[in-house]
């Protein structure tokens, strides 16, 4: 008991004793591009996984238990964490994140949305008041949201502001070298049909030129029926598509239906850092995208 | 602004250098129109270039402006406009069940003749349906309220608490009637449970859920495991308190939590609760003789442990889960019991240790179906009876309530769920009931999300 009590204490001790900013990241790509922005002046605690579908984690003890200690959380917002945020923000007694507070960031407010619905209806499915949440997927909108990431740091630890800005401006010379690469590389994928088994890809059909012919989903969020398929199925044959995509989360059972049946590639895209063993970090995560896609094209 | 002062300078200059002019010569007359003509050109060009600054910049601004309304549209497109701006989010949920059983829900479970006993209804019902209203007060404060709409009518508040949304340091401040924080599922709304019934420690011990009216502190520790405390006063409304009048708290609960993760795979939490109230003059149906009422008064004690375990393949709870959990609570009792308080009216002494408890498994097995299975068993304890009540009351029934129930639920969405659940109730001596249900729960509108 005394040894446990002791460790206890310990513990308590060395968080106190911690002196840089706790971030707590929603999902991977965020704290992805937090740790390039904000280095070794930043601890980073991720919530999910990029095999999570992060429209479904749950409010677990230990995502509270971290809230509780966070300087700044950075996430998506446009309600894709609706169904587990607000539970974590509210049990964990920790005002400084609460929304609002320059503690909670959220990426969706500093890009363009697309998709954003013109009436809302759950008889359209798992629609989004605010518009389609995925914006990770086209790299351009790491920029502007990087640009108020830095910002928001520098805000909550003006200390480190010469390093914050260091860090912004080696990032956006590489990562604007790095779009002009992803994109040259893209040039084929202009004007490619493409089949989506979620509503998850926008941003990525906006900024490479693919286009969307159909979705295994019925409705975003419910499960692709066999009836919806096999109607997929016909539609292909009228206007063809070079190959379906889906996130690594998904369930792969739908799209290799599909997929073996049009005789068409079906790909798993990482959607995040940590979705296959290639993206490591933001930089391979669209490295490795890109030459999914190119290879899709086979 | 820039052209102003530029003007102004070549003007000076101009100036400056026309004053020597008439001891001047001609070729030095015509130096100096060289040299202004110069003059005149570079700063023309200067003019120029600052001009053209001055407008990318106007532009850019513009620019701004445009994407900040263009962003503001889109974001005000989602919500009313007008009065409706503030409303809060309200849900919906409707619920009904279809229930085929073979014996009398009224009769309670043996030996459990003093507590609650919620039972079942048989045949088509409506179920409660319950509207939920909760919105931010101020940047202080967050209220929520919950309507019960009984279906013979009328409407009842199960919750309807303010939330401190400001306080720092891991604090929490609930006041007003909530649901209370001892053990797991007593939180948790009747939409979210896993069967279509609370387990029978619930059932009996807490009448399905302790709700109270009171003021309820948690703190949470700043360490990476999950560390919460928790304390509640309370009115004591719920049983098994008796509402009364009177000054002080008429019930207290303690609890604590601890939760971590094992991977990204595994997650659990354990939580110990406290509660303690008073029972005044809390009547009863006498076990025997349904004709007879009982009354008890004196001090209730209950204990509880419970432990949740969850495991999803990836943690991709969306696709596959596991969740195990069990909770245990023992309730001391002791005080006096008056038998017949119609007629024979006996007082003594009383003094009995009931305890109950439920293991059960839920697996959703592929996206949108679950199937699940649970076992109750409660220990209705051997009382202790003063002598003038030896012969009125039972103290020992030699016989264990249990119950075995096994479910199967399919939601086509995260706002619809349909269930099928078969049971055998074996909680009443001699009466083994088998039972049937089918039931559907529905919300809409605001879907606020769901607890651990």
């Amino acid at each position: 008991m005394k040894k446990i009590l002791f460790s206890l204490a310990l513990t308590l001790l060395s968080t106190s004793a911690h002196a840089a900013l706790n971030v707590f990241a929603c999902e991977p790509e965020w704290a992805a591009l937090t740790q390039l922005l904000a280095g070794d002046k930043v601890s980073i605690y991720t919530a999910t996984g990029a095999l999570q579908d992060p429209h479904r984690v749950e409010a677990r003890p230990s995502l509270i238990a971290r809230a509780r200690k966070a300087n700044l959380l950075v996430c998506t917002g446009a309600e894709l964490e609706s169904a587990w945020l607000p539970v974590i923000l509210r049990e964990s007694g920790n005002a400084a994140v609460r929304t609002g507070n320059p503690g909670n960031f959220e990426a969706a407010r500093y890009v363009t949305m697309l998709e954003t619905p013109g009436r809302l209806d759950r008889g359209d499915g798992d629609v989004h008041a605010m518009g389609n949440p995925h914006i990770q997927t086209d790299a351009r909108n790491f920029i502007p949201v990087a640009e108020a990431l830095s910002k928001r740091l520098i805000q909550i630890d003006p200390s480190n502001t010469l390093y914050y800005q260091q860090q912004l401006s080696q990032f956006n010379q590489q990562w604007r070298t790095a779009i002009s690469r992803w994109e040259k590389q893209a040039a084929p994928l202009k004007g490619i049909a493409i089949i989506a088994q979620h509503r998850g890809f926008p941003y990525l059909n906006n900024w490479l030129g693919l286009i969307q012919v159909a979705e295994l989903e019925s409705r975003p969020g419910m499960e692709p029926s066999a009836a919806h398929l096999s109607l997929v199925l016909n539609q292909l044959q009228q206007h063809p598509a070079k190959m379906v995509l889906r996130a690594a989360y998904q369930d792969g059972r739908p799209s290799e239906w599909i997929a073996g049946r049009a005789h068409i590639n079906a790909v798993a895209l990482p959607y995040t850092v940590g979705g296959n063993a290639q993206a490591i970090d933001l930089f391979s995560l669209f490295d490795n995208t890109i030459s999914q896609l190119l290879a899709g094209l086979k | 602004m820039f052209k102003k002062t530029y003007l102004g300078a070549a003007f000076a200059a101009l100036c400056f250098y026309t004053s020597p002019a008439p001891a001047a010569t001609d070729a030095d007359l015509q130096a100096i129109r060289a040299q202004i003509q110069e003059l005149k050109q570079s700063y023309e060009q200067r003019i120029a270039q600052l001009e053209a600054r001055l407008q990318t910049a106007e532009y850019q601004q513009t620019e701004l402006k445009q994407t900040v309304t263009s962003t503001s549209r889109t974001d005000a497109s989602a919500s009313p406009a007008g009065e409706g701006t503030f409303n809060p989010a309200i849900s919906l949920i409707l619920g009904g069940s279809y229930g085929k059983l073979s014996q009398d829900p009224t009769i309670p479970a043996t030996g459990f003749a003093m507590s609650a006993n919620p039972g079942h209804s048989q045949g088509f019902n409506l179920g409660e349906s319950e509207l939920g209203i909760s919105a931010n007060i101020d940047p202080e404060y967050r209220g929520v309220a919950t309507l019960a709409l009984a279906p013979a009518g009328g409407v009842s508040v199960e919750n309807a608490f303010v939330q401190t949304s400001a306080l720092s340091n891991g604090l929490n401040l609930k006041f007003g009637r909530y649901f209370s924080g001892l053990g797991y599922l007593n939180e948790i709304h009747a939409h979210a449970w896993d069967f279509a019934d609370q387990p029978l420690v619930y059932a009996t011990l807490w009448n399905n859920q302790l709700g109270e009216d009171g003021v309820q502190l948690k703190w949470l520790a700043p360490t990476d495991t999950f560390i919460e405390l928790g304390g509640e006063l309370g009115r004591g409304r719920g049983f098994p308190g008796t509402d009364r009048t009177k000054n002080g708290a008429g019930s207290g609960v303690l609890f604590a939590h601890l939760g971590d993760d094992i991977g990204i795979e595994h997650s659990w939490r354990a939580g110990a609760s406290l509660h303690q109230t008073r029972r005044d003059n809390a009547v009863s149906i006498d076990a025997n003789n349904t004709l007879i009422n009982n009354s008890f008064s004196g001090n209730s004690r209950t204990a509880g442990v419970d432990f949740v375990w969850k495991y999803s393949p990836d943690g991709n709870t969306a696709n596959r889960y596991l969740k195990i959990q069990g909770e245990y609570f023992q309730r001391k009792e002791s005080g006096v019991l008056t038998y017949d308080t119609a007629l024979t009216n006996v007082t003594d002494s009383f003094a009995n240790t009931q305890s109950g408890w439920y293991l059960q498994t839920v697996y959703q097995f592929m996206p949108h179906w679950r199937t699940g299975l649970r076992y109750d068993r409660l220990d209705p304890g051997s009382a202790q009876i003063g002598a003038s009540n030896a012969g009125n009351v039972i103290s020992n029934y030699a016989f264990n309530p249990t119950r075995t129930s096994l479910m199967l639920d399919y939601s086509p969405s995260e706002f619809s769920r349909l269930r099928l659940q078969l049971a055998h109730d074996n909680s009443r001596l001699g009466l083994p009931d088998n039972q049937f249900f089918v039931q559907y729960i529905m919300s809409l509108g605001a879907h606020g999300a769901h607890q651990y």
